[in-house]
């Protein structure tokens, strides 16, 4: 007896199925994890596990972590990773990007006293820029260097206005609400087109507003590179920039009681250029620069 | 060396070694596709499977037999999604819920690989190697085979014989996708992507935190989701994540795999027509589209507009510094180019217009140079609705390749054509004009653009994402699901109709009056009609969001 041609048809189909199924599914990742299991694959297969002197795996070289102690303080004595986006930091259980636009530029500030469903205070959100402005001043007070960036406060946030005009989009300015800075805040301006501007009161809707970011009188090229204060697409990232790495070679060497040109030539040594000279950009690993300085420049 | 110029030797270097496989590989496709010898394990292989490798296809045959391979990995892979917690080598994840398995069944059957899950936090290592890597495999395979189906419509006539589904999709995914895997892969490994079974192992960092230090069988994954231009990470953070693409050069050898095959493809047109020329035109089509794009991006990004990027004074939000911002820039046009969706860099961050070219890309059709077979034959439909144009506008019948494209063809390009931007618009009006919208995570032209890239990348079986919007709901699983069905079969469907009809055709011979498809006017008019069509199709959308945002 033949079987009606489709019937016929989607048992061939899941046939086909199952024997790919064994071929691609089983037979060829068990063929590349057997080869990768040799000699000179062995421990890149494995995670490229690195550890210190005392021969205890403190981590992968490929990816990064926080130098950080247990209330989230930076450890001056170590080189100082990028942002992260991943979990509370440099957590691989849950990599990801801050995906923040290019005009994240207001922030939602928390209302005192305030609780959400599950009893947690409010602890509003932070835009892009906001984020981009408290790490610049941080970054810049740590290093000893200036924090200021266009488009940001001097107290580290978004420098960013709601304008009311007199007649929805044109008219005369009427009201001006600096709108990342939650009163009694010092506006970042005095006044905006002769109108005294205002601190924001949290919880207040000003989206009748125009958006309006000052750009303000800093540098174009800040003093803190650019990847201090921006978050990686892994949140894994276990490099920093070349420009990053040199920023923190003062500190690193006055906290560990050492000579800046000993810790700078660590630097180097961790310093990985183009791949043939023109893939990728340099950038220094952070993780197994701070285990170079463990070894060789012990903190006094 | 400047960023820039570094930027511009990689593009260059990936042009060099993609032209070079366009000749060889493109061959080697070729002869895969058009040899009559059977190897000893393909014999086996058809005797399990219980087909006769001898017995060509009609087209609807063909389809069906398409239609049927597709419906049941769909229905395995889901199950298997479901049941994963009951299945050893689980890492103790539970199954997947059932909105969320068939979005991701749906879209790992469609070669979108969009990804409403992440990888570490959601799947075990038997899913994604023996679920999920398979239909890595086979539905780039099932791509390539519909494109060289379509090609012997054009090649063949007064034929009702297409060729055969099961010798086609054996035939490609053992001779040409898993020889480059098993290669690429070893290549990866030492580069530093990991490959194991581990669960991952604990260590206590350097400052005495604790770090999860994750293992897989991800080498072997990730060739095939750049190979076969498939897209989904092992991990969430795709090819940003250090285990997936740890070096400048891996990143370098990933686009390289992302390009290959595509861009191969018009070799293997031109030689199955017999005519090479016609493939280098289709090249040229694509490659004046992709090179355009590869520097808008890089431009963008480079120049850094927009307020957030100019506080920082570069756009490296989102970006690796392994990288930088050009190769990730010059990564985020290969991947949208072509049907692939990876990401090394995080799109929602880009700059507003450095977003918008990614979007553009995926509205062209995904033909420049598309996914593995899809953009071959998504940029023939194109061309056959070129000719037809020059046709109106001289009042000649239109031919191409010796066929005539009469009314009964112009009806399947066309209809071949509205299906995704159909499927995109209304995807987008169900949402926006819904309480789905809310979903979205930057407000304003940006939250609108982060929808409008959800379902572009859905229905153009993409499955990049601008992310920032929460997709892992019922809705947007369903809805995002339904087009990634919708804009991979029934495309399909006229693809396969069309070519049946093509090659029921008597060739007509070339006359004083035939259009030459393989000269620069004809490349021009191709390159015309693409951003013509998507212009017409999209600019309202766009001026919505990303050109609201960036001007």
């Amino acid at each position: 007896m033949r079987l009606p041609s489709w019937i016929s048809q989607h048992l061939a189909a899941l046939r086909a199925v199952l024997v790919f199924t064994v071929i691609l599914g089983l037979a060829y990742p068990f063929l590349m994890t057997g080869i990768a299991q040799l000699p000179g694959l062995r421990d890149n297969a494995n995670g490229s596990v690195i550890q210190t002197a005392d021969g205890r795996d403190v981590g992968s070289s490929l990816i990064g972590q926080s130098f950080t102690d247990a209330d989230g303080n930076a450890v001056l004595t170590y080189f100082q990773s990028r942002p992260s986006a991943a979990g509370d930091g440099y957590d691989p259980t849950s990599t990801a990007a801050s995906n923040l636009g290019p005009e994240s530029v207001e922030d939602t500030l928390p209302v005192p006293g305030a609780v959400d469903d599950e009893g947690n205070p409010d602890e509003g959100s932070q835009s892009l820029l906001t984020q981009v402005c408290a790490r610049s001043l941080e970054v810049g007070e740590r290093e000893g260097v200036s924090g200021a960036r266009p488009y940001c406060t001097p107290d580290g946030v978004g420098a960013v206005l709601r304008v009311f005009y007199s007649s929805g989009l044109t008219g005369s300015v009427t009201r001006a609400v600096s709108v990342n800075q939650a009163a009694p805040a010092t506006p970042f301006i005095a006044t905006y087109e002769g109108v005294t501007v205002e601190s924001a009161k949290p919880g207040d809707d000003y989206s009748g507003g125009v958006l309006v970011p000052i750009r303000g009188d800093a540098p174009a090229s800040p003093a803190v590179p650019a990847d201090a204060v921006t978050a990686s697409g892994s949140g894994l990232d276990p490099h920093i920039s070349a420009d990053y790495a040199a920023l923190q070679v003062t500190r690193v060497a006055r906290e560990r009681g050492a000579d800046p040109a000993a810790v700078r030539e660590l630097v180097d040594a961790n310093t990985t250029g183009r791949a043939l000279g023109f893939m990728g950009e340099p950038a220094v690993n952070v993780l197994q620069l701070n285990l170079a300085l463990d070894r060789d420049l012990p903190a006094r | 060396m400047s960023t820039t110029i570094a930027g511009v030797f990689f593009v260059l270097s990936l042009v060099l070694f993609v032209a070079l496989a366009y000749r060889w590989f493109g061959d080697y496709i070729f002869r895969v596709v058009s040899g009559t010898r059977h190897s000893a394990v393909e014999r086996v292989l058809y005797r399990l499977v219980g087909v006769n490798p001898a017995g060509e296809q009609t087209w609807p045959v063909y389809a069906r037999s398409v239609f049927a391979f597709s419906l049941l990995s769909l229905l395995f892979l889901y199950g298997f999604l479901r049941l994963q917690s009951k299945l050893p080598l689980s890492l103790g994840f539970p199954g997947m819920s059932p909105h969320q398995g068939w979005n991701t069944a749906a879209s790992f059957v469609t070669n979108t690989n969009w990804q409403s899950y992440a990888g570490e936090s959601t799947l075990g290592h038997l899913v994604q190697m023996s679920g999920l890597a398979v239909q890595n495999f086979v539905s780039a395979a099932v791509g390539i085979a519909v494109s060289v189906a379509f090609v012997r419509g054009f090649a063949r006539s007064r034929t009702q014989a297409l060729g055969n589904f099961w010798v086609d999709l054996t035939r490609i995914t053992l001779r040409v996708l898993l020889p480059v895997s098993v290669v690429a892969a070893i290549v990866l490994i030492a580069g530093g992507v990991v490959q194991n079974l581990s669960g991952g192992t604990d260590v206590t960092t350097l400052t005495g935190g604790t770090q999860h230090i994750p293992g897989g069988p991800v080498a072997s994954q990730e060739v095939i989701k750049e190979l076969g231009t498939n897209g989904g990470g092992f991990y969430n953070a795709n090819s940003a994540h250090p285990f997936e693409n740890p070096t400048p050069w891996t990143n370098w050898i990933e686009i390289f795999l992302i390009l290959l095959i595509p861009f191969a493809m018009p070799r293997v047109f031109g030689r199955m027509v017999g005519d090479k020329r016609q493939g280098h035109a289709i090249l040229a089509v694509m490659v004046i589209l992709a090179v355009t794009s590869v520097i808008l991006v890089n431009t963008f990004e480079l120049l850094h507009n927009g307020t957030v990027p100019t506080a920082v004074h570069a756009a490296t939000e989102g970006k690796e510094v392994r990288f930088g911002v050009s190769d990730s820039a010059t990564f985020a046009a290969a991947t949208t180019l072509t049907s692939t969706g990876a990401v090394n860099s995080f799109l929602d961050s880009y700059t507003a217009l450095g977003g918008m070219v990614p979007m553009v890309n995926m509205m062209l059709g995904e033909v420049a140079p598309g996914g593995v077979g899809s953009g071959l034959y998504g940029i023939l439909m194109l061309a056959v609705i070129t000719v037809f144009v020059a046709g109106l506008m001289v009042g000649r019948t239109p031919e191409y390749l010796g066929k005539k494209i009469s009314a009964r063809e112009i009806k399947f390009a066309s209809i071949y054509f509205l299906i995704t931007p159909v499927t995109v618009l209304i995807g987008m009006a169900a949402t926006m004009s819904t309480k789905y919208r809310e979903t979205m995570l930057n407000v304003g032209p940006h939250g609108f653009s982060e929808v409008l890239y959800a379902f572009t990348s859905a229905a153009n079986n993409n499955g990049s994402a601008f992310a920032g919007i929460t997709v892992n709901d019922q809705w947007w699983d369903t809805a995002t699901g339904l087009c990634m069905v919708i804009g991979r079969f029934l495309p399909m469907v006229f693809v396969l109709a069309l070519a049946g009809s093509l090659a029921r055709q008597r060739p007509v011979p070339a006359s004083a009056g035939t259009l030459p498809t393989h000269r620069p006017l004809f490349i021009g008019m191709v390159v015309g009609v693409v951003i013509i069509l998507v212009a017409l199709t999209f600019l309202p959308a766009l001026a919505l969001g990303p050109l609201a945002e960036g001007l």
